[in-house]
């Protein structure tokens, strides 16, 4: 006679292989003195012009690279190589995110004591990349004007595990007859609290006050880190 | 979709542990699902059995226990339960809440195994 079935207790979280990875990618970004930001959104959102333009303008202040995932192309790497910083792009094949052990992997050969920004472009996508913690210490939520005040209330979960909001596309505002109070207002309902940053990559509006949020969560971050420097232009974004 | 890679790292995992028993067989595993997991419940249980052919968990089963979200709140200085996911507010008074308690476990509680 087989012997009864009986209940062993397991307690693991499914994702702990990559919640160890991200732990361990932070702690070195944190020696390194690098501030790391993901951006996260649906496909054809502006991430790629979003992060060219603020490659673009951090630049002559800041030690400054990109990681950026895809599925198949490397199109999104050559434009933001445009930009002139060190850009590397993660393959993902079928995969709909990026893991920690990808970051990891595509870091290797780059120093990152010699950062004082990275960012990393998330494949476009707002369901999958929500679960994955990839060692960032700010992930930026984009939503362009062109896809609907309701977004944050579709996708939740990505908004709630976001840091702060930007609107993309503000150029396109008018003629969509976006409504902004309402794409405020939801975005409050699903992350009360969220900051909230009007951008236009095209015509720069806005990326002023994005730049002086990003000097400023950065330098009170990198005053929590014990031991680490401040970048000397740290409290003085050029726009 | 993702789920499939979860539920491939869910039968990894239950293998392992059978393993480490002995080689016991599985006959079910019990997970834990918050509501903010980012994972859609249904489309994991057909992952996961996709996940188990051809491995030692071939006909077992998933046991997936939902966990809603549970705030707490600052004003009513209580643990509260979220009635929906687009609405991070105490049901209550209505307060706005960012600390979230419960709805981000995906998490292997228990195997059920048969040596």
């Amino acid at each position: 006679m087989s012997p009864q079935p009986r209940l062993v207790e397991v307690r693991q979280n499914v994702l702990k292989q990559n919640d160890i990875v991200a732990r361990e990618l932070r702690q070195r970004f944190h020696e390194a003195g690098v501030y790391v930001v993901s951006l996260v959104s649906s496909p054809g959102s502006g991430k790629t012009a979003f992060l060219e333009k603020t490659l673009t303008l951090l630049r002559p202040d800041y030690r400054v690279a990109a990681l950026v995932g895809d599925l198949a192309t490397d199109n999104d790497a050559a434009r933001l190589a445009r930009s002139q910083v060190p850009v590397k792009q993660i393959t993902t094949g079928t995969l709909c995110h990026l893991e920690a052990a990808m970051v990891r992997n595509a870091l290797e050969g780059w120093d990152l004591d010699r950062l004082d920004f990275l960012f990393i472009e998330n494949v476009g996508n707002l369901v999958c990349p929500a679960s994955y913690d990839v060692g960032e210490d700010l992930r930026v939520v984009l939503l362009s004007v062109t896809e609907g005040e309701d977004k944050p209330l579709k996708y939740p979960t990505i908004f709630n595990t976001s840091d702060v909001a930007v609107l993309t596309k503000m150029d396109l505002a008018e003629v969509v007859e976006f409504d902004l109070a309402a794409a405020g207002c939801n975005v409050q309902r699903v992350r009360p609290g969220m900051p909230l940053l009007k951008v236009s990559a095209k015509n720069g509006a806005g990326m002023g006050e994005w730049l002086q949020f990003l000097a400023s969560v950065s330098a009170s971050c990198r005053q929590e880190r014990p031991g680490t420097s401040t970048p000397a232009a740290a409290s003085a974004p050029r726009t | 979709m993702h789920e499939l890679s979860i539920a491939m790292s869910i039968v990894e995992m239950a293998q392992e542990e059978a393993d480490q028993r002995g080689g016991a067989r599985v006959n079910a595993v019990y997970l834990k699902l918050g509501a903010l997991a980012g994972v859609v419940k249904d489309a994991l249980l057909l992952s996961y059995e996709l996940a188990c052919e051809g491995t030692g968990l071939q006909g077992s089963r998933l046991v997936i226990e939902e966990i809603p979200i549970v705030v707490y709140c600052p004003k009513c200085l209580a643990p509260r339960t979220l009635d929906s996911i687009q609405w991070f507010a105490c049901p209550e008074c209505r307060s706005p809440i960012s600390e979230v308690i419960h709805g981000r476990e995906l998490q292997v509680v228990a195997l059920e195994i048969q040596e």
